[in-house]
This record gives structure tokens, sequence and C-alpha cells, in this order.
């Protein structure tokens, strides 16, 4: 178990004042000006050695990221985070954000300046209006302390940071989708390559990262690389912001260590699944898009990049989704069916005309009216989807139901037979 | 191609060596792998969408889109695996499955991408048990028709509209399977190029308005034609069936009109059948009366026996009309044809004060255009586009004359051609790479012998025109003008042509005027002169004459065109000629018969014989005449400052498209509504 | 599709009042164009469309549309694109008070069904629908992003967290009568911590 001492985000549930007076007795801003006065080089190497891998689903490193970026290329580099959380079971950015919001433009600064960014636009989700409306307010408060803006903190390195609110698309969580956004335009992802370290926002050099990558980023500086090794395992390391809903008592959102067991995740902080354990129908780990863990798996599954992956799922976001058995699971993952629907942004084909139909046999599948064969072609739909798209919300509208025809094939033959009977 | 970009790939195992800057997809055409697709359009940007172009890299995990993908060297790519087949396999049924199955009545069917690619990849029945999507159909204006529930979303016509016909107007509103093509507000789209997006949709979503329900594409014969209504010479496909022309097409000219064509030609061909001069007319009294050739003939005989006649020339004459009629009007007198008929100003001893000297080709490549006079998005919508081309490299355009739209924004230097000289201007042209000027009939109609040789020795100076190179063009809107000044076909002087025909009309020199289908026959100047007049339409022209004949359209006869830039083009007959119009040189091979003027054309071949031995330049189909540079080393003085636009409607700048019912139904719903964009300001 | 979400309709051909951006706004939209680089103003079409939204009753016409694509000398079609593209931007007129029910999983799993229930019962509002006298405007949404603190509405711009019949309720009735009402968890929770 995290050490409270450990504990990177110190006003998570927002107990203490958010602004800059609560923030600075946290420690943020503490020595910004020394963290600067190291080569940037030196920054990205820490970040590499702390093996901290980006918190936003796919689990890069952020450091090796940031090794991407040219040197002394002459253009405008930028930073842009990603404070578009939208994954379905995902909401940990918003804490960071509307709780400790320097701590987010503390990170900002320091990455920027490891990618030589003299420009940063935070790209928040339009439906996040308070959580945008305090990160103007600490962002206002760096401005008027200097600590951001022309030799932010002192330095040599003159800093602007920016908000920009989305409008309420999932896809622009997709990175390019979110830079096509930022430029002003409809959310529809690029074709990579040239990828954003090469051609990003207005076509220079960028660097996308999650709120949570970027917020823990000046404290591993602070304490180092190896006291953020230590917690978790090789590969998968440091604290972890844990969002806990569904069939549980306490739905919360709570930071813990990399890799803490799915179980005692939920016993301990969501006060248990609804009706006990012995209730527990499936886990989706990771948010809406990664396939969900029966109960077999969660008995001794732990929460972090590779166990997940290893056990078929992944870590994702780290949207833990409790599924208890008074619920269908099938209705959960209709739902999710109806989002990805709802959310594709019809630029390619496979998505924009795959996630309708895959919803509308979901629908059959939850009224029982799927056949065995006709499950075969929903899971044939799934695979003609796959690592067909342009981006990954193809792949992320698939699995969750391949997770479902994979676990429980039998229960969705037994309905259809049952209502057949009927 | 240098040696150093040359990379080598494999394709389904087999090498190739390609340029490295190619896309995956151009490596496998040049290994003769053909590439499914649907968005992918070499001359429109890369959306890589419809993912029907998967292709398999080897040891990469998951199918890529081939038109996407650029080459590294060592590549290894797989066309025909399982996985691939698969990959595309599904992406066609997900196409289809909103697809209607309404080929039987959708104009797309037989030429359509989708129908012929789902014969190689699609499956024999529809495992799709849902619903189908409908979608509502759009207004895109009097041309394009839409059934919108058959689009599959490629987004080839809004790149289209933003990127070559340079107005955003087309675009996909809403998001996932409710995106839906559409204008703003579903307003017409103001483009002289919007035809094209009907040959670029890959499915009958948008289709011909005047061709819906007409033909199947295998009924129809070909014939391949040019554009005469502007000085491009586009290179047209004409459709027909029987007697009558169906529709007309672009074909492909990389160094004319790449394979586009504009609304003009494309649509204004319901005038051909359309108040057409069937039988010859004579006047008696006031009003003109229905005859016969003989009777003509007799009374062109006896009135042309004893007069001192003049001959004018049209837009669409082509270099065999005008060699017949250089031919018999030589007969009454040295230098009786003019073609110059809205006084355009040339140099007599310099082809390249007439002629688009760059070449159109050559367009894309400036990096400074300055036009004078010339409104190319009417009077030549695909230079236009070539010069959107180069403004969407990031060059700017200059434009002198009329402060008007031409789809991008200009850098207006007024009225005063003086303004060449200011010196921030003339830094931007030393430094420039190519730069370029453009002049349009708007200007030369109008300047003086000084004005052109004061353009020619600025631009001598000013590196436009080098031993290598010129690149001061003159930009006709007319298809016979370049041709026919080749020909000489000019009166010996070089500005103000037509104000000497008038003195001699007035002082008597002249007392009869022969019109070859220029409406200029109807002029004031001529009020006093017996008319004859050579023609296909009854417009203001043949209803002003007093001997009237009927002659066949370019595509009832065979013709030779040269077009802006020198180049010699065919347009092939397509059908017979309508009514008893025949074809101008047998009119006069027979009228010289009837008078004891010598003439042995037989057939047209004979025509072509004597044109050959008789020009001092060489003709090759598809070539550029070549001509050869003068240089002037005067003082740069500019005077004129009279702008006069040749054309302010597109849609009805000739005789034939202002009897179009289409052309007329454009004025209407796209000009009429549009006042304050589409025309000249 | 008139009768779909009003964020998420295509054919926005509602017309309304003659719209002339305030002197505030107008001194906004330049305050928002200096975000973004000189030659980048296109950056500015979202901000602008919430700025035109917020100015017209919360919701666009082709006229706000056409000020912002002025504004920015974006074509038409490309601001049209964009205000389609996005949920937030409603493109027919909505209530005083829109209510967006989060209808997605986990949501779901905590009873947002019984949470629609409730809404529709006592605002007398369908799904995608007015209430006659414009003070309500109902739709479902998905995920709204406050997933441990479900089931969750959003109105106007403030989220109602850890929602059951009795406390949803209670939200509805304050607004008929005109009192406020607390933002975020209805059970006493700060945020999303463990209670």
């Amino acid at each position: 178990m995290l050490k409270i001492e450990d504990k990177i985000f110190q006003n998570l549930h927002g107990f203490n004042d958010p602004f800059l007076e609560g923030t600075l007795k946290r420690g943020t801003w503490s020595n910004t000006k020394d963290l600067l006065k190291k080569e940037p080089n030196e920054i990205i190497e820490m970040t590499k050695a702390s093996q901290l891998r980006g918190r936003g689903g796919a689990g890069f490193s952020t450091g090796m990221k940031w090794s991407f970026m040219p040197k002394d290329t002459g253009k405008q580099h930028y930073l842009v985070v990603n404070a578009d959380e939208s994954e379905p079971g995902t909401c940990k950015d918003r804490e960071i954000i509307r709780n400790d919001p320097h701590m987010l433009i503390e990170g900002c600064l320091i990455a920027s300046y490891a990618i030589q960014a003299t420009k940063c636009y935070i790209y928040i989700r339009g439906e996040y209006y308070f959580e945008y409306e305090q990160l103007e307010k600490a962002i206002k408060e760096a401005y008027s302390k200097n600590l951001v803006g022309k030799n932010a903190c002192g330095s040599d390195f003159n800093f602007d940071i920016y908000v920009h609110r989305g409008a309420g698309a999932y896809i622009c969580g997709e990175e390019t989708a979110l830079l096509e956004s930022l430029e002003g335009k409809k959310g529809q992802p690029r074709l990579k390559p040239p990828f954003p370290a090469g051609a990003g926002l207005y076509g220079m050099p960028t660097t996308i990262n999650n709120v949570e990558s970027i917020a823990v980023v000046p404290t591993i500086l602070r304490r180092g690389s190896e006291w953020f090794k230590g917690i978790g395992e090789e590969n998968n390391t440091g604290t972890k912001v844990y969002c806990i809903s569904g069939n549980v008592n306490n739905p919360c959102t709570i930071e813990e260590e990399m890799g803490i067991p799915l179980k005692e995740l939920i016993e301990k902080y969501a006060g248990g699944v609804q009706g006990g354990w012995s209730k527990l129908q499936a886990i989706i780990p990771g948010g809406s898009s990664t396939p969900l863990l029966p109960k077999t798996i969660c008995e001794t599954v732990k929460m972090n990049f590779d166990d997940l992956k290893k056990n078929g799922s992944g870590l994702g976001t780290a949207g833990v989704i409790v599924v208890n058995k008074d619920f269908d699971i099938t209705e959960v993952i209709e739902r999710f069916a109806h989002f990805y629907k709802h959310e594709s942004c019809g630029q390619c084909t496979p998505c924009r005309e795959g996630t309708g139909w895959m919803h509308r046999m979901m629908q059959k599948l939850l009224k029982g009216e799927i056949s065995p064969e006709q499950m075969e072609l929903l899971e044939n739909v799934t695979k003609q989807i796959e690592g067909h798209t342009i981006c990954a919300l193809g792949d992320a509208a698939a699995w969750p139901i391949q997770g479902l025809i994979k676990n429980f094939k039998s229960e969705l033959l037994a309905k259809y037979e049952s209502k057949r009977i009927e | 191609m240098s040696e150093e970009n040359l990379i080598t790939v494999k394709v389904n195992q087999k090498e190739v060596q390609v340029d490295k800057n190619l896309t995956v997809m151009q490596a496998c055409e040049i290994a003769g792998e053909e590439i499914p697709r649907f968005c992918y359009h070499d001359k429109l940007s890369i959306a890589g969408n419809c993912r029907m172009c998967l292709v398999e890299i080897e040891k990469a995990p998951k199918l890529g889109s081939s038109c996407t993908m650029p080459l590294m060297e060592g590549m290894s790519i797989i066309t025909n695996s399982e996985k691939v087949k698969q990959g595309r396999k599904g992406v066609m049924e997900f196409l289809l499955i909103n697809h209607p199955l309404d080929c039987p009545i959708c104009d797309q069917g037989g030429e359509c991408d989708l129908q012929d690619q789902a014969m190689y990849y699609g499956f024999d029945r529809s495992r799709y048990s849902e619903n189908k999507r409908a979608v509502e159909n759009k207004n895109m204006g009097p041309l394009v028709n839409t059934i919108m529930t058959r689009c599959i979303h490629c987004t080839r016509c809004v790149r289209f509209a933003s990127e070559v016909a340079g107005v955003p107007e087309i675009g996909m509103l809403g998001r996932g399977e409710n995106a839906e093509i559409t204008t703003y507000l579903e307003k017409s789209i103001t483009s002289e190029l919007s035809g094209n997006v009907i040959d670029l949709c890959p499915v009958g979503a948008l289709t011909s308005k005047p061709y819906k329900f007409k033909a199947r594409p295998w009924e129809l014969k070909r014939t391949d034609s040019i554009d005469i209504f502007d000085g491009v010479g586009s290179n047209i496909r004409i459709d027909s069936r029987a007697e009558e022309i169906l529709r007309i097409t672009p074909r492909v000219n990389e160094n004319v009109n790449e394979e586009w064509i504009s609304d003009k030609v494309r649509f204004n061909y319901d005038a051909y059948y359309n108040q057409r001069i069937d039988h010859p007319f004579l006047r008696k009294g006031k009003k003109l009366v229905a005859s016969s050739w003989g009777e003509v003939l007799k009374e062109l005989e006896k009135k042309l026996s004893k007069s001192s006649p003049f001959a004018i020339l049209g837009p669409h004459t082509d270099l065999e009309t005008g060699y017949a009629v250089k031919k018999f009007m030589s007969n009454f007198g040295d230098k009786r044809v003019e073609v110059r008929t809205d006084n355009q100003t040339i140099l007599l001893n310099n082809n390249q004060s007439f002629t688009f000297n760059s070449s159109i080709s050559e367009i894309e490549n400036s990096d400074l255009i300055i036009l004078i006079g010339t409104n190319p998005k009417f009077e030549a919508p695909i230079i236009n586009y070539k010069i959107l081309k180069s403004y969407n490299s990031g060059f700017e355009i200059f434009n002198i004359g009329e402060d008007i739209n031409l789809n991008y924004p200009t850098n207006y230097l007024g009225k005063d051609l003086n303004s060449l000289k200011d010196p921030v201007l003339l830094k931007k042209i030393k430094s420039a790479r190519k730069p370029m000027v453009i002049v349009g009939s708007a200007f030369t109609s109008f300047c003086s012998e000084t004005d052109l040789t004061s353009l020619f020795s600025f631009s001598n100076v000013n590196k436009i025109i080098t031993k290598e190179k010129n690149d001061l063009n003159f930009l006709t809107p007319y298809a016979s003008r370049v041709g026919q000044l080749l020909l000489n076909n000019t009166q010996n002087i070089n500005s103000k042509p037509m104000d000497l025909v008038a003195s001699k009309f007035k002082d008597g020199t002249y007392d009869t005027i022969i019109s070859f289908n220029s409406e200029e026959i109807s002029s004031p100047l001529f009020s006093n002169a017996f008319k004859v007049y050579f023609g296909h339409h009854g417009d203001e022209g043949a209803m002003s004459s007093d001997i009237v004949l009927p002659s066949p359209l370019f595509t009832e006869k065979e013709g030779t065109f040269v077009n802006t830039e020198g180049r010699v083009q065919l347009a092939y007959k397509c059908h017979n000629t309508i009514g008893e119009s025949k074809e101008e040189w047998k009119i006069l091979k027979k009228l010289s018969d009837l008078i004891g003027f010598e003439n042995n054309f037989d057939v047209l071949n004979d025509l072509r014989q004597e044109l050959l031995e008789n020009i001092d330049f060489s003709l090759n189909i598809n070539k550029i005449i070549k001509t050869n540079a003068a240089e002037y080393n005067q003082d740069v003085i500019f005077s004129s400052n009279i702008f006069n636009y040749p054309i302010d409607n597109f849609y009805m700048s000739d005789v034939v498209s202002k009897n179009s019912k289409i052309m007329a139904k454009c004025v209407q719903e796209i000009l009429d509504k549009n006042l304050d964009k589409v025309v000249n300001q | 599709m008139s009768s779909g979400h009003p964020g998420l309709i295509n054919d926005f051909i509602e017309k309304g009042e003659p719209f002339h951006w305030s002197d505030k706004n107008l001194k906004e939209i330049e305050i928002i164009k200096s975000k973004y680089p000189e030659d980048r103003h296109q950056s500015a079409v979202m901000p602008l469309l919430y700025l035109a939204q917020n100015q017209n009753n919360n919701w666009l016409s082709t006229e706000c549309i056409e000020a912002v694509s002025k504004a920015l000398a974006m074509p038409k079609i490309r601001v049209a694109e964009v205000a389609t593209f996005y949920s937030m931007f409603n493109l027919k007129p909505v209530g005083k008070n829109l209510i967006q029910v989060c209808r997605t999983s986990p949501c779901m799993l905590r009873g947002s069904k019984k949470i629609t229930d409730t809404i529709i019962k006592e605002t007398k509002c369908g799904i995608n629908q007015t209430t006659d006298d414009g003070l309500f405007t109902v739709v479902e949404v998905e995920c709204l992003g406050a997933c441990s603190n479900g089931p969750m509405i959003q109105i106007n711009n403030d989220f109602y967290e850890d929602l059951n019949e009795e406390n949803t309720k209670k939200i509805i009735e304050n607004i008929k009568e005109n009192k406020p009402n607390k933002v975020g968890s209805q059970t006493g929770r700060v945020s999303s911590e463990n209670a």
C-alpha cells in the first residue's frame, strides 16, 4: 500500500485550497527555478529513468516520447496537454485539474522546457466547465507571480500557456484529432506518419501528453527517478490515480501504487462489490475500451500495464468499472457500443459503418435475439474493424464486444435458447 | 528522377526501384499491382479514409492504407495475401451495408467504382440484416444531381471544391454514421468547374442533372474533341447516341486540362440542338426568308462578282475554315480577313505577342504571378485553377485592372500599369525564381503598341523573358485567335484593326461584310454594308444579315484548333450536320467555282495539304508551335488604363452558350443568387 | 433528424434573430484570437462558437455561424462542419436549463435509468424535447467524465453528482421554484473521495 508521504497528489480530493497559497504549502513551485537550470536533456533522461509510462492509456514511456522531439530546428515547438478526459469510467484528470491545477501548470512548464516548447495548450473537454474555470484561475495566478510567462520562475525560459475548450467529442482524446480540433477543424484523426513530434500542431514539432503524466513530472524530478521507480515493479513504476465506478459500495478516485491488486483496490477503497465479492460478475479494468475481466481473473490480477495485458485486457486509463450479477453484462457492453457509434468521427469506413452495425447487433443480443451464427458474424464484424481504421477508436469499439463474447459466450447462447423456447 | 532518390522495395517479393518520395500505392502500381481505392485521387490531397487500399507490410502487425504510407528502403509490400484480401473484403462489406442496391436505376451503373470493385471484393450476398441508412438529397445547383444515400464519404468532392475549384463550399457535416456531404445551407456551388465532382464521385451520389436517366455508358459512342469555348482547348470526350450528344466529359491531358473541364463545355451541349440555323436564309425586304442553297449561292455569286467584300472570323473558327476563307478572300485583294474583332493589339512581327508563351503546364511552377487585364476565372477556368495551384503553394498573385474575385486573394495594384515599377514589387520580381505575367484581352483590346513593347521591355529587364524562357503571356479567351493569327488572318496593323476596317467601310473601299460565325457583324460599323453570315445559331449576328448560310458546329465536322499556348489539337466529327448546313470550305469551293476563282479542294485533305505548304511553321498534333523571341530595349512607358473585360457572364459568353437552357438555368440559380460573389465587382 | 440531440443535428436550417456581436464579445474575440498564432485564427472557431452560443440563448442559429465565419474569415461550410461535429454546439433552441443525463455504463450501473425517469416525470419533458415554458430541455448524453460520482447529470455548465431519485427530484423542484441548487455531490462528498 502506498505510503501517505509517497502520494504525489496531496490534494486529489480538494479538502484543501486548490490554488496558489494552498499548493505552495504542498511543495508545488518550490524550486522550479533550479529544475529549469538542468539541461533539457537531463530532464528527459531523468523522466526516462523513472520509467514513467503515459497515463492516457497507451502506456508509452513519457521520457522516450519527449526524446523524439527534434532538436535545434529553429521551429516553434508545442506541448499539448490532453485533458479531454472522455473514456467512460475515467475521471482522474478532473480531480487533478480542479483540486490542484498548479501541479499541472508546473508540469507543463517543466515538460515544455524539456522539449523546448515555449507554448503549451491544454485541451480540456468542454463539459468540464468548472475545471476549466479552476485552471484558468490558476494560470492567471501563475502569470501574476511570473511562474509562467516571460522568464518563467526567474529562469531564462519564456513560456506561455493557454487553455482550449473542447466541445463534446470523445474522439478529440485521440492525439491527432485533438490537434485538428485545436486548429479549428472537425476532430478527425490524422494519418500517421507524419507523427506529431515531426509535424504536429500547425505542422510544428509537438508532444501530446496526458494530464496525469505531466502533473507527476515535477515531483519525480524533485524526489528523484529512483524514488518513483521504487514504487511498483520494473516497467510498471510509480503511483497511479485509479477511478472506481459501477457496482461498488463507495465509488471513488484514489491514488495508489502502480500494480496494486485489483481486488485489494476494490475491497480497501471502494468498500467492496455491492452485495459482496461473490456477487461480482466482471470488471472492466481500464476504461470502456479495455476488454472485461471475468471474476476468476479479478481475484489475482494486478493493476499495471503488463499484468493486465497478460490477462487479456489493459490498464488503459485505470478507470475500473465493476459489474455485479444484478446487471446484465450485455447491457453494459451494449451501452459502450452505443457510445462508440455516437462518438465515431465518421472519417474512415470500417469505424463509421461498423460501429453502427455492431451496436444494432448488440441491441439484438441484449434482447436475446442473436443466434450462434449471428454471434459469429458479430465477432467477425469486430475483427473487420480491428486494425483497419485510421485511429484506435475502431479497435476500442471492437474490443469490449470481443471480450464479452470471449468470456460470456455460453451465457449469451443460453439467453438465445431460452428466448427461442419462449 | 535522380539516382540518389531511388530506393529498392519489394512488392509481392518482386524487387522494384522507385523514387523514395512515392507512396506504397504508387510503388505497387509501378510494380504492376493494382490497388483498389475510392478516396485516393492523384490530383487531390490524400485523405486515407476509405481504407480500401490496405496492404500488408512484412513484419508489421497491422495492415496499412497504401495511399498514405511512405516508402522505406528494403520495405516488403504484400498485396495478395489472405490477410489483405480479408481486410479489403471487410472494408467493401462496410461500404456496401448502407449503400442502396439501386444500381439498375443509378446513372453511375456500368461505370461505377463501387460496382466494379464489389465484383472483386464483395460477398455474393448480404450479411447485414439491419435497416439501411437513408440520407436526404441535397441541392448543389443546376448541374450536379445528388442521391446522397449512395454516398460513401470518400470526401473527394470536398477536397476538389477547396483544392481545385478554389471554392470551399462543400463539406461533411455531422459525424459518425450520420455524417453527410452538403454545401452550406444547400446553396449551389459557385465554381466554373463544379461539374468535375460528377466524374470524381466514385459512386452515384453526385451525377449529372442534365444527363439524368439519359443513357447507359455502353450505349454511347465516344468521339474525341476539344473545348472551343475558351482559349485553353481542354480535351473533351463526347458521348453520343445516334445523332445526339448526350454528355461531354474530360479527356486527360496533363499538359492542358489535366482531367478537368469547365461547366460551360460540359453542359452547354443542349444548345447544339437549339435555335440552330438549319437552312439558308435570304433577306427579302425586312424579313429573312427561308431559302435554298441553289438560290442563295446564285444570289451570292451575283453579289460578290461586283462588290468589295471583307471577312471577319468568329471565336470558333478552325484552321481549315480559316485557310479556306483566306484563300477565297485573296481573290478580292490583299489582307481582307480579320480575326481580331475585339481590336486586340499585337506586334505583327512577333508571334509571342499574342500567345501564352510559358505554356499552361508551367503556370503552377511560377512563384509570382501578375495578372493584367484578365479574369481567368471566366476566360479560362482551367488556367485559373493552375494559378490557384501556385497560390496554394504559398505564392503571391498580383492583379492590375479591375479588382475581381478569382477564388483566391490577389494583391490588387489598381488600374495603372506603372505600378509595375513600384520598387517593392520590382524587388519581389527580382528575387522570384519564375515570375510570370499574364495579360488578358481586357487590356490588349485597348492598349497601344507602345504599351505592348513596354511590357516586353519590362519583361526583358526584369528577367521575365530570358534567352531560355518567356514568361510574358497573352491569354486569349477565344479558341480561334492564336491559330488564325498564325495563319496571318489579320490586317497589316498592330493596333485598332477594327478601326481600320470601319474606316474602309466608311470610305467605300469595302461594301460587303462576310462573317464566319462572328457576332460582330451586327455592329453599327457595318450598318450600311451588305452582310453575309456563316453560322450555326440564329442570334443577333444572323438576324442582322442579308444572307444567312447554315454551317456546322465543331462537333459536326473535323477541325484543327490552336490553343492559347500555341498547341495544335484536333476536334473530330461526332455526328452529321444538322439540317442543310455545310462546311464553310465546301461552300466557298462551290462559290469559287461559280464565280470562277481557282480552288481545287475536293476533300478536306486537299485543303489541309495546301495549308501545310503555305505556312512557315510546323503543325504537329498535341505539340506547341515554336515561336521566336524578339528583344525589346526601349523606355518602359505605359499609358493605357482602360480595362474592359470580354466576359461578364461566364455561362453566356458566346453564341452557343447563349442558346443553352442549362446555361440559362446556371445564370438563374448560381449567378443571380450570388451576385456579390461571382460577377465582376 | 430534428428530433435528435440538439448538438448533433446536421440540418441546422433554423434561422434565428439577426445576430450582432455584443461590444463585450467583440473585445473578447480579439483576446481569444491572440491566444493563437497570427495566421492561425481558425483555431479560435470553437471559442467563438461558444461565445456566439452564450450570446444567443445557448444555441447557434445560421446567423451565429455566419458571424463566426466572418469574424475569422473562414468559409461558412467549415464553421458549419465544426458546429455540427461537436455535441455541445446546440443547433436549435434549447430550454433555459439544458439537462444532460449521462447514460453510459458506469452511470447506468448506478441507476441512471431511474434518474432519467425521474427527470422526465418531474420536468414533464421527453428526451430531446423542450418544455413549452422553455424552462427545460432534456437530453441523454454519453459519459460526462464523473464516473466515480455516478449517476450524474449536467445542467447547463454545472455537474450534479451522486444522484438518487429524491435528490434529483429536489434539484428539479428548486429550479422550478427559482431556488439555488448545490452543485456537485448531492450526498455531501467533497469530490470523489472514498467515503
